[in-house]
């Protein structure tokens, strides 16, 4: 069951084409991760699933009805790359007002930030300004006024950038959390370490067109070039016959090797328990997301170039 | 609607809250009023008499002028000259500078008030003309019939009834001041809502509340929240403004309060008297005999309208430009540019309410605000002032419309400032 579901979007500026026909779903419960180099057009995706910006073309379906920001924003929770607060409001005051906008009560909304504000330990900060707080104290408050309202749909762009270990993990199981009591999360970053360890489900954009989309397990089994980790109590003096495989590379006691077309991993092990080396380990080595991201963006110019005017109009 | 109003709600509660709001509130009526109190007083008190002393050899003076021993004493035998009048305790010397004893001097050592002059002015063309009078064998007392019969030889009587006893100086005065402050205030506030926008553009707040709100309830409510300050701000000034000025009444000199009260007993008196009271007198009497309740409701009013109009586009501009203040200036430029205009037309064409360039400029809505309230004391016709209120609702309505569209797409673009032409693309689309 998807939560939301967007089909064949399109939105062209004067001067881009900033999404360009991409379709994915994403389902209810699930942590899904929206990756893509700076300026892919993951910001304008984002505008346009919270109701920021129109369409151009395509649709959204949001819990299975076409989406109607009127109504919907209010189950949507989003968090901008960039931080918005108000400097010189109170932080307490703040949070309510912010509630408020989405269509909390206030005394429901004094309860919600006062639990939340426990759970984060920041309860003394209801008299600040939020000039007084550092940049991870501004994080944890913005996280919390997004998410306040129990969103079905929770939107972070970049949560963890500018927080400490501790905090990130704070926050990290936070988000686990949510997404165990049933809300949906898409989560854009360019961290791919935290992409691997928290979705469930990528998709990869790239001037504006979706390249990749799957399971992190998928996506990795998809891109794998067949390289193998062997490690040997010591390494194999003279190898003979034909090996099924090319060396990548040593270190320390182990081969790096790619298996060669045709050859399966146990004929590789065959080979090397018939020339006696004493193996101790044999793993796949699945490329890291970052690899692959790497990977698919390289060679596409970083910053996307600007088309002539009359290209699109 | 309910979302307008929670932004309004926090527009209007962080700006009421803030120190400088109630600072501003309390210390300009304070100051008005003081300043204003302090020039009725000194004008209202009484200058001390003063003391000339004459040299007439031809005596051709010494008839006419006479002393008054409360304002001016002549003394034509004083023996005083140009180096000593003033160690013999005389204020000034009138003397003959040329032969025939036709053209006089007055030497002072001080400068003389503006009152002393236009009485001695007075008396001296008096004075001549008696002399010559008398030449032509006409007698004193003659003269001094003729003299009486001059003082009550006219009144005045508007035809408008409800003008009848106000000053057209102070009329002018009211509707300049007036005018004066509308200008100030829509600077002011159109600032404040062009400095809200882009703080929350700045801040990026924007993004965040925008995915709860409509840019447009967003601008909205940022409108008529600081809309409400101002208001508020104008409600608390005539309040404070009266009080302070009542209390203020009671330090006058008594015998201005007199004569005040006197004018206002007997409506007419003034016009066709005027000399019997003095100028503090006339003044307060005229300020109390204008037709408040419909004053205080037009600026109410213009002022209400003209910040509708212009803090939109103001509004407009915060959202379209960045951080950079030099951005903003060279597009508020075509915003200032009509209320500067509408403050010249209005200044220029003061003593001239009626003319065609004030009616004009008093109903179209880029210069009403300012105009009309300078038209106002002098009671344009009712069906201008309807006209010119309808067509200030009409004007912000359409403002309004038009920086929603630019405001939507500005608000969340960031880099460049747009050009004009891109702006204008912005209202066509959709």
């Amino acid at each position: 069951m998807s939560l939301l579901e967007v089909q064949n979007l399109k939105k062209y500026f004067a001067t881009q084409k900033a999404v360009d026909d991409i379709s994915f779903s994403v389902n209810k419960g699930s942590i899904f991760g929206l990756l893509g180099p700076n300026g892919a057009g993951k910001t304008t995706l984002i505008r346009m699933i919270t109701g920021i910006f129109y369409p151009d073309e395509g649709q959204i379906l949001f819990d299975g009805k076409k989406f109607n920001p009127i109504n919907d924003v209010v189950h949507i929770g989003y968090m901008p790359e960039e931080r918005g607060l108000y400097k010189k409001m109170k932080i307490g005051e703040q949070a309510i007002y912010l509630a408020q906008l989405k269509g909390l009560k206030k005394s429901e909304a004094m309860t919600k930030i006062k639990e939340w504000f426990i759970k984060f330990e920041m309860q003394s900060w209801w008299a600040k300004k939020v000039e007084d707080l550092s940049k991870g104290m501004s994080q944890k408050l913005q996280f919390v006024t997004t998410v306040l309202h129990e969103p079905k749909l929770i939107i972070l762009d970049e949560p963890f950038s500018g927080l400490d270990p501790v905090n990130s993990n704070l926050i990290k199981d936070e988000i686990y959390k949510l997404a165990q009591r049933g809300s949906t999360i898409i989560f854009s970053t360019h961290r791919m370490e935290q992409v691997e360890e928290i979705c469930d489900h990528i998709i990869l954009v790239n001037k504006g067109q979706k390249i990749l989309d799957g399971t992190v397990k998928d996506v990795k089994h998809q891109f794998k070039e067949n390289l193998f980790s062997i490690g040997f109590e010591e390494i194999p003096q003279t190898l003979n016959g034909n090996p099924p495989y090319e060396m990548v590379g040593t270190k320390d006691h182990q081969y790096i090797v790619k298996i060669k077309e045709g050859f399966k991993p146990a004929d590789v092990l065959n080979y090397f328990l018939q020339q006696g080396a004493k193996i101790i380990s044999f793993n796949e080595m699945l490329p890291s997301l970052s690899d692959i991201f790497i990977k698919l963006v390289e060679g596409t110019p970083l910053t996307r170039q600007f088309l002539p005017k009359e290209v699109i109009e | 609607m309910n979302k307008i109003w929670l932004v309004m709600k926090r527009e209007y509660v962080t700006r009421v809250r803030n120190k400088t709001f109630l600072l501003s509130t309390i210390l300009l009526p304070l100051v008005m009023v003081l300043f204003i109190t302090g020039a009725v007083f000194f004008a209202a008190r009484p200058e001390g008499k003063k003391k000339i002393a004459v040299i007439d050899k031809k005596g051709s003076l010494e008839n006419f002028l006479k002393s008054d021993t409360s304002k001016m004493i002549f003394d034509f035998n004083s023996g005083a000259d140009t180096s000593n009048f003033s160690q013999k305790g005389f204020d000034g010397l009138l003397y003959a500078v040329d032969s025939t004893g036709q053209h006089f001097l007055l030497k002072t050592q001080k400068a003389a008030s503006n009152e002393t002059m236009d009485r001695l002015r007075d008396r001296l063309s008096n004075a001549y003309v008696s002399g010559k009078l008398l030449e032509k064998n006409i007698t004193i007392n003659q003269i001094d019939s003729i003299n009486k019969a001059s003082s009550s030889y006219y009144t005045v009587d508007n035809t408008d009834e409800k003008n009848k006893n106000v000053n057209s100086s102070v009329n002018a005065g009211i509707g300049f001041a007036s005018g004066i402050i509308i200008y100030i205030t829509m600077f002011i506030f159109g600032a404040m809502v062009m400095r809200g926008v882009m703080e929350e553009k700045t801040t990026r707040i924007a993004e965040v509340i925008i995915s709860s709100v409509k840019p447009f309830q967003l601008m909205m409510g940022k409108i008529l929240g600081i809309g409400a300050v101002g208001l508020t701000q104008m409600l608390l000034w005539i309040i404070l403004i009266f009080l302070i000025s009542t209390a203020a009444f009671t330090f006058l000199p008594t015998d201005v309060l007199e004569q005040v009260k006197h004018i206002q007993s007997n409506p007419g008196m003034m016009t066709s008297n005027p000399g019997q009271y003095s100028a503090a007198a006339k003044g307060i009497a005229n300020l109390t005999n204008l037709n408040w309740p419909l004053i205080l409701g037009c600026f109410l009013f213009y002022f209400l309208g003209g910040y509708l109009f212009y803090s939109s586009l103001f509004a407009a501009v915060g959202s379209v430009v960045n951080e950079d203040p030099q951005e903003a200036q060279s597009l508020m430029f075509p915003i200032i540019m009509p209320i500067i205009f509408a403050f010249i037309i209005m200044s220029s064409n003061i003593d001239k309410p009626d003319s065609p360039v004030m009616v004009w400029a008093s109903i179209i809505p880029f210069t009403s605000p300012i105009v009309m309230m300078g038209r106002l004391a002098s009671s344009p016709p009712f069906w201008q002032i309807a006209v010119s209120m309808l067509s200030l609702v009409a004007g912000f309505i359409l403002t309004t419309w038009l920086a929603g569209k630019i405001y939507r797409t500005g608000i969340l673009l960031y880099g460049k400032k747009p050009s004009w032409k891109e702006m204008i693309k912005w209202i066509r689309r959709s």
